[in-house]
């Protein structure tokens, strides 16, 4: 199942070589026996029935992308008919009446929900420890966390309980995971990727993305869910993400990063544990070895990008937070009070203590009197850090650095100290920040648990760190089996 | 006249577009089931997104310009953050800075002859949905919402507090209504359209904020009230607490809601699900469509039509009175059709409390132009048009065809002879012709109106009083 890719379980299904039903049964049989938790709720009955429905009219799809391809989706992505919780008790028993734009992008190319993938509560989270529904263990290591907020999706696809899925990430919640699970994360360019349907935490730091077990089928599935969406305002409506065409990008040039220049910020590999930090210079020399050249820079408002991003997205989130009141929706509870009284006891009966926590954070961000001195002041911060980016990214092509600072740590081991857990998002929130994109791919092992690098580009650039990430991927099998 | 009351007004009036401020779902709810004409975006489910209606912002502009705001290049909406059951993101999309246009100004017609009101802001909003309680407000045990009017877009019209009387007020706002229905972006007359918060203080106090006043009559009573109850604090020589105060529309009085120290703060952040759009390109072109406005309108009948400006200024309030108006006077004498528009066919509209628009759908211009021939050639009298056009309002048909039924034909002079002679010789006019030869003149008015009576209104007064005078010169002389 690992080895194989996207496009070669559509020629099989197209061809008639794999049977889609036997496939997705296949994936159901395996997610049963696991003891991972990758899932919330399964989409069974109806996956399976659609892969029978796949069999039979294969000749009428032949035009389509992922046809019967098991995909599994994170649970802070609406999906019409489908239970989508974001692994918070307040949403459970909420079923959207419509797909987000991505589900239907995914349907349109004949792709199969698997089901809906566990996270941290309303992403909030780097371990996926927060949720309602329990951790999800890490595959390599099942006394370890698999990293967060789409912990479910990237271990789901790295035990083979689906072949891609779709992550969301607001300060490293897919890149986070990819890197723990020894996985591919992307997190596209803001505003290329429709956010329409994705339960916002943080409306203007995230965005959905893929989730893979390589680079071509992270760039194949990019390419299908980056479509143009009048519903979303915060989408940039560029010709590239109209027709962009990131698989073909790569094959015309891929491979070669000859001449390629990479960025190594220093301020990325501060409090970086050692094993870290090796693998991921050994990555930088192997780009060497591939006819890249690289230097190292330094960018000086890093250090404030951290206690940025929380301010930003933990305002966002007490405003976005506020429509859960059981009303219109989730969690009810038998009581009979004024309005008032219920919502309260709603909340608090509803969310978990670290979406709490970040509530009443950001209220208090916000609030008269502070919101100058810091949601403002955030933004002063984020803009200094685009700035000192884009800059970068005029002298480099890309930049390179280690996704996280350690490797999947222990289950528990960190959730008592939320503090110690926010500072895990240390290389990964900075780019939210600036709106880049940025992937992690693996490279290399410590104790069995998978190292992953991160490679920035500049906005829109996805072909260059796609192709960077294939042709280091191509020289250097992590996990050959 | 000098008056220590400053009121200013908050107004927010719904816009006539087709779909809502941030979805596609239609606007038109006033007659539709509860929760009918809804999304998942004016629902606010989870991961909905709004987007503008350009329409919306269209309108809200053309607005700004009729009050001669200056309009600004960018707009910016913000989250303004609070909890109630009608409003279901938790939160309501409006403006904050970067609203869309600044510094404007009203002229009034007031007791003390014009004034300038001028206009602080022009911004645009979403509605809330609306609360619906079984029984009243107090005694219900449960409330309904009905989210169909969630997310309609609303223009919010904020004064200096330039306003030195409710009476003042009640002028503004159906001056603004007027403007607003000029530029055929709102309707009045729907329930609901145009809902007021009024700001109050009297010299020597602090302010208070009266919420939600929902009709137009509400303004001046809420005022009212609230000025009395702050002028009874003033006297007994206790302080007006600056506080929000909730106007019970029933009961006619102000009820405190919150003092200044619990006042909400609303955490105002710009909405990062939209993005910031810049409006001032539309600016010029937008100018061109405004329609020439009341103020104009009313300027120019004093001119091409040389009626008063008390008629010009009842003419041109309502736009549709004066198309009406406009579309009659090219027929018939612009006076003549002045006073039948402005003063009789209004009052006959206010009695039944219908708008032009409902009578318009039994009366058109054509039918008026009819009438007013009529009586100008001699065919039917004063009185006689009088029933024609209530008629027609009460139960429709057209003039011809009421006038033959209603035998409302002035009678021949023959006949109105007859008239005279048969009221001269009822033995029970005796003493009022005795009276009236006396030199009680005011006994003729008793004898006209008995020839009225014969001729069933048929017969023109002042022909009656004439004729009537010579006859009973002849029978003294
Ligand atoms: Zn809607």
């Amino acid at each position: 199942m690992k080895d194989i890719t996207v496009a070669e379980v559509v020629a099989g299904i197209k061809s008639g070589d794999i049977s889609c039903e036997e496939l997705i049964s296949g994936i159901y049989e395996r997610i049963e026996r696991s003891e991972l938790n990758c899932y919330i709720t399964l989409n069974r009955d109806k996956a399976i029935e659609e892969a029978i429905r796949v069999d039979k009219n294969r000749e009428a799809y032949m035009d389509k992308r992922l046809l019967g391809v098991p995909i599994a989706i994170k649970d802070s992505i609406s999906t019409a008919g489908i239970q989508t919780t974001c692994a918070s008790k307040i949403l459970t028993g909420y079923v959207p009446p419509y797909d987000a734009t991505v589900i239907e992008a995914l349907k349109r190319e004949g792709a199969i929900i698997i089901g809906k993938t566990n996270m941290d509560e309303f992403c909030m989270g780097t371990s996926t420890e927060t949720s309602y529904y329990g951790p999800t263990l890490n595959p390599h290591d099942h006394t370890r966390v698999p990293g967060g907020s789409s912990g479910g999706s990237a271990a789901a696809v790295s035990a083979g309980e689906a072949l891609i899925a779709l992550g969301s990430d607001t300060g490293g919640s897919i890149r986070c995971p990819a890197s723990f699970c020894g996985v591919v994360g992307l997190k596209p360019t803001y505003g290329l990727v429709s956010r329409y349907g994705l339960i916002a935490y943080a409306n203007s730091l995230e965005q959905i993305g893929p989730i893979a077990t390589n680079v071509r089928d992270t760039a194949l599935l990019l390419e299908v869910i980056s479509a143009k969406d009048e519903r979303d305002s915060t989408q940039i409506k560029i010709d590239n993400n109209s027709n962009s065409n990131y698989v073909f990008k790569t094959e015309k040039n891929g491979e070669d990063v000859r001449g390629l220049r990479i960025g190594v910020c220093r301020e990325f590999l501060e409090g970086v544990a050692p094993e870290v930090e090796e693998s991921v210079w050994h990555a930088i020399y192997k780009f060497e070895d591939l006819g890249a050249s690289y230097e190292e820079i330094s960018l000086k408002y890093l250090k404030y990008a951290l206690a940025a991003y929380y301010i930003i997205a933990m305002s966002e989130a007490s405003s976005n937070l506020a429509r859960f009141d059981g009303l219109r929706y989730g969690l009810r509870l038998d009581m009979d009070a004024d309005w008032h009284t219920t919502f309260s006891r709603i909340r608090g009966e509803g969310f978990g203590e670290e979406v709490k926590r970040r509530i009443i954070l950001g209220t208090y961000a916000l609030s008269v009197g502070y919101y100058g001195r810091y949601y403002l002041k955030a933004l002063k911060i984020r803009t200094l850090i685009k700035r000192e980016f884009e800059a970068a990214l005029r002298a480099y092509d890309i930049l390179a650095m280690p996704t996280m600072p350690c490797v999947a740590f222990k289950l528990g081991e960190r959730i008592k100290d939320p503090l110690s857990l926010y500072l895990a998002d240390v290389n990964t929130v900075p780019v939210n920040l600036a709106g880049l994109p940025s992937i992690s791919v693996p490279c290399g092992v410590f104790n069995g648990l998978p190292i992953g690098l991160q490679l920035v580009s500049g906005q829109f650039q996805e072909d260059k760190i796609i192709n960077a990430a294939m042709a280091y991927e191509s020289s250097f099998k992590v996990f050959s089996s | 006249m000098k008056s220590d009351v400053k009121i200013g007004l908050e107004c927010h009036a719904q816009l006539l577009t087709r779909s809502k401020l941030f979805c596609p779902c239609p606007t038109d709810y006033h007659n539709a089931d509860p929760n009918t004409h809804v999304c998942p975006i004016c629902l606010g489910l989870p991961g909905a997104l709004p987007a503008v209606n350009a329409m919306a912002v269209r309108y809200a502009i053309k607005v700004a310009l009729a009050l001669g705001c200056e309009v600004q290049p960018e707009i910016i909406f913000y989250r303004k953050n609070y909890y109630y059951p009608d409003l279901p993101r938790g939160f309501q999309i409006t403006q904050y800075d970067f609203p869309i246009a600044f510094n404007g100004m009203v002229r009034i017609e007031s007791d003390g002859g014009e004034r300038e009101i001028r206009i602080r802001r022009v911004h645009l909003e979403e509605d809330p949905g609306r609360l619906i309680y079984k029984g009243t407000i107090d005694t219900a045990r449960h409330s309904l919402v009905d989210y169909n009017r969630s997310g309609i877009p609303l223009v919010e019209i904020v004064t200096e507090p330039d306003l030195r009387s409710p009476k003042e007020a009640r002028v503004f706002l159906n001056k603004l209504r007027s403007i607003l229905e000029y530029l055929g972006v709102f309707n009045g007359d729907l329930e609901g359209a145009m809902r007021v918060d009024a700001n109050i203080s009297l010299a020597g106090g602090e302010r208070a904020e009266v919420k939600n006043i929902s009709s137009y009559k509400g303004v001046e009573r809420a005022l009212s009230f609230e000025i009395t109850r702050q002028r009874n604090l003033l006297r007994r020589n206790l302080s007006v607490k600056q506080e929000t105060r909730h106007y019970d529309e029933v009961r006619g009085i102000t009820i405190s809601m919150r003092t200044k120290e619990f006042e909400e703060d609303y955490r105002y952040f710009p909405e990062p699900d939209l993005v910031p759009i810049r409006i001032a390109e539309y600016v010029p072109e937008l100018k061109a469509e405004i329609p020439e406005l009341p103020d104009e309108r009313r300027k120019r009948f004093i001119i091409q039509y040389s009626i008063t400006p008390e008629h010009a200024t009842a003419l041109t309030y309502d736009k549709l009175i004066a198309d009406f108006y406009e579309a009659v006077a090219s027929e018939i004498d612009p006076k003549l059709s002045a006073t039948w528009i402005a003063d009789v066919l209004k009052g006959e509209l206010n009695y039944r409390s219908i708008t032009m628009r409902e009578a318009m759908d039994r009366l058109s211009p054509d039918d008026f132009v009819t009438i007013l021939r009529h009586l100008e050639r001699g065919v039917i009298t004063e009185r006689g048009a009088t029933v024609v056009i209530r008629e027609i309002l009460d139960r429709g048909g057209k003039p011809e065809e009421i006038i033959k039924r209603k035998k409302l034909a002035r009678i021949s002079s023959a006949e109105m002879q007859q008239a005279i002679d048969a009221v001269l010789n009822d033995k029970e006019n005796t003493g009022a012709i005795s009276d009236y030869l006396a030199g009680k003149s005011e006994a003729l008015n008793f004898l006209v109106g008995q020839v009225m009576k014969y001729t069933r209104g048929r017969a023109e007064p002042k022909e009656v009083r004439s004729m009537l005078e010579n006859a009973l010169r002849n029978a003294s002389g």
